[in-house]
């Protein structure tokens, strides 16, 4: 039987459970990450990689502003670009309601005090995406969003924080943890670890680990599909989301079109597994199809699912447990957690140093569902 | 949600023939589906077309050919010829596609008779044109009559290799050289598997006459060959190689490699069904019992899919799934199954007596493939190099699927199909893990491209 005591155990190695060991570590505390499979091997590695400020719910505006400062020197701050390109985020009305909706958008962003989300005409929509159907009326755009490479930066995320100090334990799932005298006591595999502070990073598993804890959190698992095509010439820049459908569309270096927006898979997280669900996907392939006429050509040559946790509310679970000390959660990002991945870690860092943080965590309370 | 159909059988080689014709006969409403325009898979392709000088290459058993695909095409199964299966579902379904459309099909039983692929074997200029598998030389051959112009130059390892090059021959045209790269130990260490394969003796006295016909034709027969390459500019020039302890170089537009087949698994890969790896074979085999039934109760494989054996045990063994599936679906009682069986589980077993010999005789150097110089594409699709792969293993990413994220090794057209085996050569000696540790790429539909157009216009029978 191996041992050690940790000033944290972080359960899940995806991106945020990678960026919390990261930023504790950078701040001289002990850490280890227990992931079950490998780093990055569910939701954090598959998911569409989008580093979107654009369209998110006003809660998360102030965390994701501070995460895109972070993205815009990523390079630097890891070593390692991760992929990430500065394209543009654009979201594209088909009506004149729609353009409406955009519009009233744009108006409660702006009256919070944010610039980042931009209203554009037709004009400007089709010089920004020349490919798109003529029969979209307008867009919402943030200029300086853009996507990443979600696999690597979690890799990358994970090589830092190793550089920093942190452990990783993978292919060891945790299997009891106990609170004694102040203290986590975690057993995982054959390793009986233990730790003042306990991080649920669990993503798709996160919710059954809170529940395990006597919190529960009425988040389902869910699983998300993308499809991505054969390559072709280049033809749009930024990352096409869609008012009044469910779509999110970028053309990679590559020259590959990876196709998203939410349609999901069967979920399977007792088998670690997910199925593609073909007639959900004819409905994301009609949606492209209408979209961009370019896209009738292509040829589909893979699609997959990621699993991860989604809650009641589209927002996910961020800050301590109302029920015990040392505990954190964070989980629950609902499809849209990867551009956040920066600040999270920070977030968590925050509260384990100075049990406060100047970023406003209020609305993401574990909590929150009960009652 | 359609009307589900009996039983769905996946490619229309002599498996996926034999089971249709037995399915049926049983009273089974079967339909067979297939990329192809015409019946009889590799084997037999194009052999009802053929011209009357194109019937006499050695090896096909033109006579047995032409009576199962004369049996099925009396017989009352419906046949899909050009038909892709892109997918098939847990729940039963699968997925279509054909002359632009695509559409969901349920079915109560599916048999997957896909085949066999030819080992993909990366070599210093394997990606140079004028370099191409045996098999796809044969393909030209055996649709068009279409052979290289100038002398053409056979490499590798596998009993294939010398019946393709014999049909070339026969097809006349010349042949350089024949180089055999199986190692040097393989026939010593076949030579204690010989007695069991004597139960087979037509595939050996076979096996013999062809090295006899291509010797009589004059052509060179190299044993022990290793360090193969192919040199040129934008076309193949050269063939360079080392034998008997010095290296040759030959003058050559063309280069036939084959090193072996594997069972073509994508779909049972697609499945999730548990594979084994095969120490004999060196390669990965769907967990099947001797129905070719697997672990979902409605899903058979048969063929080369289930097992490399050849033709004649395909044909077996898509009898065998004919059999499961008339007993699954209530057409016959266990005993009369098994009655109809017994003959046919004798008839296989003899076929199967000689391939632990040839499975020897024949084995590639698999480790060489660890020792590729890193210049060297191992991903033809998206033109990752053997170094791309080292420097993401020296990341710290010691799995099949971490490298395929970081590399794209293994996101193509193919869906890995071209670059798996190799990769997993190399993950297995950079970390000292034995390869069939190292697993391979998880695998999702489609498992063959589908336009986005036909996908968007998916019929679903749901309306």
């Amino acid at each position: 039987m191996t041992s050690g005591t940790y000033d944290a155990i972080v359960v899940g190695g995806g991106l945020h459970g990678c960026s919390v060991a990261l930023h504790l570590a950078q701040r001289g505390l002990s850490v280890l990450v227990v992931e079950k499979d490998t780093v990055g091997r569910h939701a954090s590695g598959v998911n569409a990689g989008g580093v979107r400020r654009l369209g998110r719910d006003p809660a998360e505006i102030p965390l994701s502003q501070a995460a895109m400062e972070m993205w815009w020197r990523i390079g630097d701050w890891l070593g390692d670009d991760c992929g990430f390109q500065v394209s543009g985020q654009l979201k594209v009305a088909e009506t004149a309601g729609e353009l409406a909706e955009l519009e009233a958008r744009a108006r409660q962003v702006a009256d919070l005090g944010y610039d980042h989300e931009e209203l554009v005409g037709p004009d400007e929509l089709f010089r920004l995406a020349p490919a798109l159907a003529r029969h979209c009326t307008g867009g919402l755009v943030s200029r300086r969003d853009g996507f990443a490479d979600p696999f690597r930066t979690t890799r990358a995320f994970m090589r830092r924080a190793r550089e920093a100090g942190a452990e990783f334990l993978e292919g060891t799932a945790v299997t009891a943890i106990e609170r004694r005298g102040g203290a986590w006591t975690v057993r995982a595999g054959e390793y009986r670890l233990s730790a003042a502070n306990l991080i649920n990073c669990a993503g798709g598993w996160g919710a059954g680990l809170a529940a395990w804890l006597d919190e529960a959190v009425p988040a389902e698992t869910a699983a998300p599909m993308l499809m991505v095509t054969a390559p072709l010439p280049p033809f749009v820049e930024p990352v096409i989301g869609a008012q009044g459908r469910a779509l999110s569309f970028k053309q990679t270096g590559a020259g590959t079109v990876v196709i998203g927006g939410g349609y999901r898979a069967r979920a399977l997280p007792e088998e670690n597994r997910t199925e593609l669900d073909f007639r959900e996907l004819k409905l994301s392939a009609r949606t492209v199809a209408e979209l961009f006429p370019i896209m009738r050509q292509a040829d589909i040559v893979r699609c997959w699912a990621g699993l991860e946790a989604i809650t009641p509310d589209g927002i996910p679970v961020i800050g301590p447990s109302a029920r015990e000390d040392g505990l954190i959660h964070l989980f629950g990002f609902c499809g849209h957690g990867f551009q956040l991945g920066p600040i999270t870690g920070r977030i968590v860092a925050d509260l384990l140093t100075s049990g406060q943080t100047d970023l406003p965590i209020a609305p993401f309370a574990v909590d929150r569902f009960a009652g | 949600m359609a009307a589900a159909i009996d039983l769905g059988i996946i490619g229309a080689g002599p498996a996926g023939l034999s089971a249709a014709l037995t399915a049926a006969e049983l009273g089974l409403e079967v339909h067979l589906f297939d990329d192809g325009p015409s019946p009889g898979g590799r084997i037999f392709k194009a052999l009802e077309a053929a011209p009357a000088d194109r019937r006499w290459y050695p090896g096909d058993d033109h006579a047995r050919g032409a009576d199962l695909l004369n049996r099925f095409r009396a017989s009352d199964v419906r046949y899909h010829p050009e038909t892709t299966v892109w997918s098939v579902s847990r729940e039963r379904e699968l997925g279509l596609a054909a002359g632009g459309r695509a559409w969901l099909l349920p079915a109560r039983a599916v048999i997957l008779a896909g085949g066999a692929m030819e080992r993909p074997w990366p070599f210093p200029g394997w990606t140079l044109p004028g370099v191409m598998t045996a098999g796809a030389a044969q393909v030209l051959l055996k649709t068009d009559g279409m052979v290289a112009d100038g002398p053409a130059l056979f490499a590798g390892a596998g009993p294939l290799l010398y019946l393709i090059a014999a049909q070339y021959l026969a097809a006349g045209a010349t042949i350089a050289a024949l180089l055999d790269l199986a190692p040097a130990g393989n026939a010593r260490a076949a030579l204690g598997r010989l007695p069991g394969a004597l139960r087979a003796p037509h595939y050996l006295r076979q096996g013999l006459a062809l090295r006899r016909r291509l010797r009589r034709a004059g052509v060179p027969l190299i044993r022990r060959v290793t360090d193969l390459e192919a040199r040129g500019g934008g076309q193949v020039e050269t063939v360079s190689y080392r034998a008997a302890g010095r290296r040759t170089e030959v003058a050559a537009r063309h280069l036939f490699v084959h090193m072996g087949l594997l069972p073509n698994s994508n779909l049972a890969a697609s499945l999730d069904l548990p594979h084994d790896w095969d120490q004999g074979r060196l390669c990965w085999r769907p967990r099947l019992d001797g129905w070719g039934a697997s672990e979902l109760p409605w899903l058979a494989i048969a063929g080369d899919g289930y097992d490399i054996a050849g033709a004649v045990a395909a044909e077996r063994r898509g009898e065998l799934a004919g059999l499961w599936a008339a007993e699954g679906l209530g057409r016959i009682d266990v005993a009369e199954r098994d009655r109809r069986a017994a003959p046919i589980h004798r008839r296989l077993n003899r076929e199967l007596a000689v391939r632990p010999f040839l499975d020897r005789l024949f084995r590639p150097p698999l480790e060489d493939l660890a020792k590729l110089d890193d210049a060297i594409t191992v991903c033809r699709c998206e033109m990752v190099s053997a170094g791309d792969l080292r420097g993401a293993l020296a990341l710290g990413c010691g799995e099949v699927n971490q490298l395929k994220a970081l590399t794209r090794a293994g996101m193509g057209r193919c869906q890995g199909r071209q670059c798996a085996g190799t990769v997993a050569q190399l993950i297995a000696a950079e970390t000292g893990r034995p390869v069939a540790d190292v697993g391979g790429y998880r695998m999702r539909g489609p498992i063959k491209p589908i336009p986005l157009a036909s996908l968007a216009a998916l019929e679903t029978g749901d309306d």
